[in-house]
């Protein structure tokens, strides 16, 4: 008795399993309205999303990589791959979490306005963080930053003191490492 | 179609093509395809395919009265021939009159191609007269959907879409199709070497877990069959290929609410359905097994009741075709990926093979506690000589129809629950009822899909008052076509099932359970152009069920009964499997006590 089953609609006490995040590739043909279809999986079962990028990876093929940030339990991990699995234009998954290492980056674009030391102390941390400046005028800055979501999110913390106006971010793109490649 | 899907090579194809137009292709891929009968509903937006089905011979356009009725009469055709069920309706309403039969198609796993005229491609996004995102509403009730822009891809998309219908776990493709485009004019390809770019089900299990599996049955003690619509969606032998898997091991066997027909009620390894108003030997030995063998059934809320408390100390092995199944709800021991009916054939292999038997001593005392609950007698009700028990009729209704070419359809509530616990199905494609989304409405139109595919059979909608009203203008259709299903409405005046919640759940409020105004249903169906039939009396039932089999044509049978029976053996929403509620001698405060407050958050 008692053994917590993965999800129901008889859930009398809440699932106490810890939350992990994990990043999924998903191999998609790029036909109109593949990522709505993926995202209205992801809303429609109750799934989180924490960041999401989507790009056509290789136009002969009409192939798009979707890069997906998701949290939940090791049991609704495991269905979130499944579920996406079964959708018609979906070539191949891959949960990057569980095949090892995947390399994670992003971009983000930082909007610093400011005057005097503020300015130097900018420069300073920019350069620190090797973020490139791509806009300059007499009192703003736009840096250029890419890398771990966690480095993005320090050099944003960094600046926020200094004169931070606006972030963009393109949420977080993953591959995975050695000579492997994800099945098309 | 891979390869055909590159332009290149399209355009190569298109100089040998024939050339026709989207309207021509629509109903020459359709015929290519096979399909004999679809059911439509005409407007602006899919004129000129009406145009070409006026002019051919090779499909049955079967017109209805609302596009809902269409939805569910493909799916009595398709689960009652194993075949697609073709829908073709209009644009905007069109379209959102068939979301409802959509997903019902898909919950049941149902395959139905259904074509959806829109608005031209120039007026798309301009909120035009009668435009509705058809794709964008229909995109999470199908198993996949398309907007077909160019006319050259039209005959590939549709052949794609019988695939994808079909393939795998079935269930419903929408096609939509802009009027320019029906009538622009293009390459006909035809449905040669379909081969999905992506989509290819798996079909064989791994042998590796076939076997584990085929050790671990060999070595069961307590064993159980668990089997669902899986198998019947997987045709005909699959259904033969359980028997023999059954009758070989000599093990117990249940079924969903879906799944019943693949097995023979008749058996004596038959321990009838299993789940929320199953029996009680089922639900018992569901919950006391150590094995079970879930084949194509996918552990629904309805059938586990409280998932901590589901058959806690059994390994589990289950089969099916949707690997998202798996795992979902139940935690299994061995799952196997694959069709259920080539996974079978393989146990059943794997099983001659082995040189070992099952402990016949285990089993002789698992069939001894088995016989133990059925010497329960779950199903018992209390017989009234006034009034006629709904129970009864069904039973009635069995007996005199048992021995015809009979095909039964419900609608959703108490009378199907009765009908299931009732009427035994000796054979697959005899059952049609709207299991996982509860369709009030589903029965009448799909009796009349049936009857379209089965002309001489008897084709019977067991009904509640309640829910034969909403889709009930299919009469209608059934007089234009003279198609002569029988309508069996039980009679309570109430919605049954949501009085009896009422009064589990909310202190016997019966706030608008109850029907003031019933309508006179022996005059609508004579309205109609049908025949009403009325009975109320226990000892008059037989007769009038006669009269109605032997009446030409469709008939409504008002068969008036005791208005406020409740449906038992009942789990009550948060309890395990054995705390079952038992018929006869359950009092009505017991009736009202039997959910807890948690219980009452639950559906």
């Amino acid at each position: 008795m008692n053994t917590q089953q993965p999800a129901s609609a008889y859930f009398l006490e809440d699932n106490k399993d810890p939350i992990e995040k994990h990043t999924l590739s998903i191999v998609v043909d790029n036909e109109p309205g593949v990522l709505a279809r993926v995202i209205g999986l992801f809303s429609g079962r109750g799934y989180n999303i924490e960041s999401l990028t989507v790009s056509e990876t290789e136009h002969e093929a009409h192939v798009s990589r979707i890069t997906i940030v998701t949290s939940g339990t090791a049991e609704v991990l495991v269905q979130i791959k499944a579920q996406l699995e079964r959708m018609v234009p979906v070539h191949s998954v891959a949960d990057l979490t569980v095949t090892g290492e995947a390399i994670e980056r992003e971009l983000a674009l930082i909007k610093v306005a400011g005057e005097g030391e503020h300015r130097m102390e900018a420069l300073r941390l920019a350069d620190a963080f090797r973020a490139r400046v791509v806009d300059v005028t007499q009192n703003s800055f736009v840096f250029e930053i890419t890398g771990k979501s966690r480095k993005v999110e320090q050099f944003i913390s960094l600046m926020q003191p200094i004169g931070l106006t606006e972030v963009v971010r393109t949420g977080v793109t993953a591959i995975s490492r050695g000579p492997e490649a994800l099945k098309v | 179609m891979n390869i055909k899907a590159e332009s290149e090579t399209m355009t190569a194809n298109a100089q040998e093509a024939e050339m026709m137009t989207g309207a021509e292709i629509v109903l020459r891929a359709l015929k290519d395809q096979g399909v004999e009968h679809m059911f439509g509903y005409p407007g602006g937006a899919v004129l000129p395919i009406y145009d070409e089905i006026f002019q051919q011979e090779d499909v049955e356009h079967i017109l209805v009265r609302h596009e809902q009725g269409a939805t569910h009469a493909a799916e009595g055709y398709a689960r009652s021939t194993g075949k697609c069920g073709v829908v073709l309706v209009t644009s905007g309403p069109g379209a959102t009159n068939a979301v409802t039969g959509l997903t019902d198609a898909l919950m049941d796993s149902i395959p139905m191609v259904c074509i959806t005229g829109q608005v031209p491609t120039h007026l798309i996004g301009n909120d035009a007269f009668q435009e509705c995102d058809t794709v964008g509403i229909t995109r999470p009730c199908t198993k996949h959907n398309y907007l077909v822009k160019d006319v050259n891809d039209l005959a590939r998309i549709l052949h794609e879409a019988f695939y994808v219908a079909t393939h795998g776990r079935p269930g419903p493709v929408v096609v939509d199709i802009p009027k320019d485009v029906q009538f622009a004019t293009g390459a006909y390809i035809k449905p040669d070497n379909i081969e999905h770019k992506t989509y290819k089900p798996r079909m064989e299990g791994d042998a590796s877990a076939v076997e584990a599996a085929v050790e671990v049955m060999m070595n069961a003690k307590r064993p159980v069959f668990y089997t669902g619509g899986g198998v019947i969606n997987s045709g005909p032998d699959a259904s033969n290929l359980l028997r023999q898997l059954v009758r070989m091991t000599g093990y117990p066997i249940t079924s969903t609410l879906m799944g019943l027909g693949a097995y023979p009620a008749s058996d004596r390894q038959w321990l009838g359905m299993l789940g929320m108003h199953g029996t009680y030997e089922a639900n018992m030995a569901m919950h006391d097994c150590d094995v079970m063998i879930c084949l194509g059934a996918r552990f629904d809320d309805r059938i586990t009741g409280r998932t901590d408390a589901f058959s806690p100390d059994s390994i589990k092995i289950h089969v099916d075709i949707d690997p998202s199944s798996i795992n979902k709800t139940i935690k299994v021991n061995i799952p196997i990926v694959g069709d259920v009916g080539t996974v079978m054939a393989q146990m059943i292999r794997a099983w001659k093979a082995r040189s070992g038997q099952p402990d016949e001593h285990a089993l002789q005392n698992w069939w001894n506690s088995i016989n133990t609950w059925r010497n329960v007698e779950c199903l018992k009700y209390k017989p009234n000589k006034h009034v006629i028990m709904p129970q009864y009729a069904i039973e009635r209704l069995y007996e005199l129809t048992k021995d015809r070419d009979t095909y039964i359809t419900t609608e959703v509530g108490q009378h199907q629950m009765w009908a299931a616990q009732f009427y035994r199905f000796e054979e697959p494609n005899r059952w049609m009822t709207s299991g996982g989304l509860g369709t009030m409405g589903y029965g009448l139109p799909s009796a009349l899909g049936v009857q379209v595919a089965h002309r001489d059979a008897l084709v019977i909608d067991i009904a509640g008052d309640a829910s034969v009203q909403m889709v009930i203008q299919e009469m209608s259709s059934a007089v234009q076509y003279e198609l002569p299903f029988k309508i069996f409405i039980l009679n309570n005046s109430h919605m049954g099932m949501v009085r009896q919640w009422q009064q589990l759940l909310h202190g016997n409020r019966l706030s608008h359970s109850y029907t003031e105004a019933m309508p006179d249903f022996v005059k609508l169906a004579e309205a109609y152009g049908g025949t009403g039939i009325r009975c109320s009396k226990p000892d008059e039932l037989d007769d009038a069920i006669q009269k109605m089999i032997d009446t030409p044509g469709p008939v409504i049978f008002d068969c008036v009964v005791a208005n406020l029976a409740n449906c038992f053996p009942m789990i009550p929403s948060g309890k395990a499997h054995n705390e079952m509620l038992l018929g006869e001698d359950v009092s009505d405060e017991e009736v009202g006590s039997a959910i807890d407050k948690e219980g009452k958050m639950l559906v």
